[in-house]
């Protein structure tokens, strides 16, 4: 019984942060048409920040949280204007931009903090207990924040006008161009406000994880796979997703002995296999190639 | 005796009348010189183990572009194929002490069977889809390198794996004069009637599979040659270092070789080598500023890309050569007039 708690809790957590990540990845690639390698390595980043903040600073992790999202977000904002921005016509080239951009941050971080593992104070200590399962208080905040987030998030896409533009964006760049949305300036807002999400995401989990230069990897791959899984461009889709694999990498870790090592494959193998029977994902549309 | 002296004579007009005309041209034949001399430059070992590496990896960089550039299978995992042809020439020789002429061609036949795995869901799968689905597979393959550390070494992976040839000149030697052969081969598909099949799957799939052209066949060829390369150039990876661990499965080096193709310009065979040949050993140069390097490499990356997004040595082809509006031959810029049908090229 206490195990199917641990189970249900760890995927709960790991599936929100997934979430974050896919939505806000499926953002910039509806709306802008990128495919954002980078996107974890902001994650990372903001993660440092925190580290940074109550470390040298002594601050309160909450500032220092605050802090780590808006400097994640003027990142974000910045290297779309400067790299992606003239970019933007050849896929490819944006490719490997962002790849290189993930490649920069990870080479600052090792460089400024060496690549030895590090930790941060948890925002509020102790825990409580749930049907005889110890669940740290940690954990319970970074899953009520997580989904505070998203629940702000679909109301600013779905009840404001900034979040109707971008919608519209994302179905259809000319026709919203001519409907007099200036595509490029929402293409820079929605690059903000997802790297923020993702800065957001770095900033709940880094309590629960080691900060090292690498640590933008592992969640870069899972958070793909949630997206492809979830079908491409939709928001639902990768919030089902999210739990979903979630959950697998939890019951792996907690059901199998090799659990550690096998959670990401096992996780990757489900999507492939999904993939085979539904090749658009699991709420996707399947688009006709355009001619 | 006369018949020599003919074919001589072809050859010199061939040379002078068809390469030294153009800069491309001269700077192939320059390459290949440069490879195949190189050791009477320099003995010194280290250079020659960087410029071993740096063959080894543009024959990698070549298979990510025949499947990728031309057929235009965004492939994001291509490590898989490195890998498993690492793994398995490894095992082959450890095990059934196979020698390397054996083991490098056998391992890369495994990755033809991994290509062949990859390629069935890629049958269904299109554009990003398909990359970031195919960055799954070298990593699934990595969790069970680790899973199961009694056959695989787990994380130390598999050492004390033969010699490729006993001294460095002859590795040097091999290794080069096979990626001089595999590029060419390479390169040549890409120029066949097959090459022209895989262009075209990339710029209208539909409109091909409507000529009545097998896509299925096609793009399921591409990725096994594709694989098949890249598990040649992984075995000979494995041979050479002595080693096969999860490195050679890294999502890193999947990017790596995106990196590279696209720097030097994709769906061109001769650009990712050269991109190689320009950012693998001066890279490997940079060893006074260790730290940096990497980061170094990146920003270079990303300049190049905002001025030239086409990739580097396209964008240098153009500069140097213009082709003529009416009979389509290349020209050397300089002209005034095409060298074939002396319309005016400007």
């Amino acid at each position: 019984m206490s195990m199917v708690l641990d189970i249900v809790v760890m995927s709960l957590i790991k599936g929100s942060i997934y979430a974050l990540l896919a939505i806000s990845f499926s953002l910039i690639f509806g709306v802008a048409r990128i495919v954002n390698i980078a996107h974890t390595a902001f994650y990372m980043v903001a993660a440092y920040c925190i580290y940074v903040v109550t470390h040298y600073l002594g601050w309160h992790p909450v500032p220092a949280m605050l802090m780590a999202i808006v400097i994640s977000i003027l990142l974000g904002m910045l290297t779309y204007k400067i790299f992606l921005n003239p970019i933007r016509e050849h896929e490819g080239a944006v490719l490997i931009a962002t790849m290189a951009i993930a490649m920069i941050f990870q080479e600052i971080m090792t460089l400024v903090f060496t690549g030895s593992y590090l930790s941060v104070p948890n925002l509020i200590d102790g825990f409580i207990v749930i049907l005889g399962v110890k669940v740290f208080n940690q954990q319970l905040l970074t899953l009520g924040a997580a989904v505070l987030v998203m629940v702000l998030l679909v109301i600013f896409l779905f009840k404001t006008n900034l979040g109707l533009a971008l919608r519209s964006t994302a179905q259809d760049r000319e026709v919203a161009n001519l409907m007099g949305i200036n595509e490029s300036k929402v293409a820079m807002i929605t690059m903000g406000i997802a790297i923020g999400l993702a800065g957001f995401a770095g900033a709940i989990v880094v309590p629960l994880e080691i900060l090292e230069p690498h640590m933008w990897t592992t969640p870069l791959v899972m958070m793909m796979a949630v997206v492809v899984l979830g079908g491409l461009g939709s928001l639902k889709g990768s919030f089902v997703a999210a739990y979903i694999m979630g959950f697998t990498e939890a019951s792996v870790v907690f059901l199998s002995p090799q659990g550690a090592f096998l959670k990401v494959s096992v996780a990757l193998l489900i999507m492939i296999i999904v993939l085979l029977i539904r090749p658009e994902g699991l709420f996707g549309v399947y688009f006709e190639e355009e001619r | 005796m006369k018949l020599i002296l003919f074919y001589l004579r072809k050859l010199f007009s061939v040379v002078r009348n068809e390469v030294l005309v153009l800069p491309s041209r001269v700077a192939v034949i320059i390459f290949f010189l440069f490879i195949l001399l190189l050791p009477s430059f320099t003995d010194d070992v280290y250079i020659l183990r960087v410029f071993t590496l740096t063959c080894i990896f543009a024959i990698f960089a070549a298979s990510w572009d025949l499947l990728c550039g031309f057929t235009g299978q965004l492939n994001f995992g291509h490590a898989l194929f490195f890998g498993v042809g690492a793994y398995s020439a490894a095992l082959m020789n450890l095990h059934w002490q196979l020698a390397p002429w054996f083991s490098i061609p056998l391992g890369a036949l495994i990755a033809v069977a991994a290509g062949l795995i990859v390629g069935i869901p890629a049958l269904r799968l299109k554009g990003t889809y398909l990359a970031l689905t195919t960055m799954a597979f070298p990593i699934i393959v990595m969790g069970l390198v680790f899973t199961f550390p009694d056959f695989t070494g787990g994380e130390l992976g598999i050492s004390g794996i033969e010699k490729l040839a006993p001294t460095r000149i002859q590795e040097y030697y091999v290794i080069s004069i096979l990626m001089l052969g595999l590029c060419t081969i390479m390169w040549k598909i890409t120029d066949s009637n097959t090459g022209i099949i895989f262009h075209a799957i990339r710029e209208d799939e539909i409109a091909v599979r409507a000529s009545g052209i097998n896509t299925i066949r096609y793009k399921l060829l591409a990725f096994c040659l594709s694989g098949f390369f890249a598990g040649i150039a992984g075995g000979l990876y494995a041979h050479f270092m002595r080693i096969a661990g999860p490195s050679t499965l890294e999502v890193s080096l999947s990017f790596q070789v995106v990196i590279w193709s696209i720097f030097g310009g994709a769906a061109t065979i001769y650009g990712p080598v050269a991109a190689v040949f320009l950012l693998y050993p001066t890279i490997e140069l940079f060893h006074l500023i260790q730290d940096y390097r990497t980061i170094v490499f990146a920003i270079v990356v990303l300049l190049v890309l905002i001025f030239m997004p086409d990739g580097l040595f396209r964008w240098l082809r153009e500069k140097v050569e213009e082709e003529c509006p009416r009979c389509k031959v290349r020209n050397i810029a300089l002209r005034k007039t095409c060298r074939v049908c002396t319309a005016p090229l400007h």
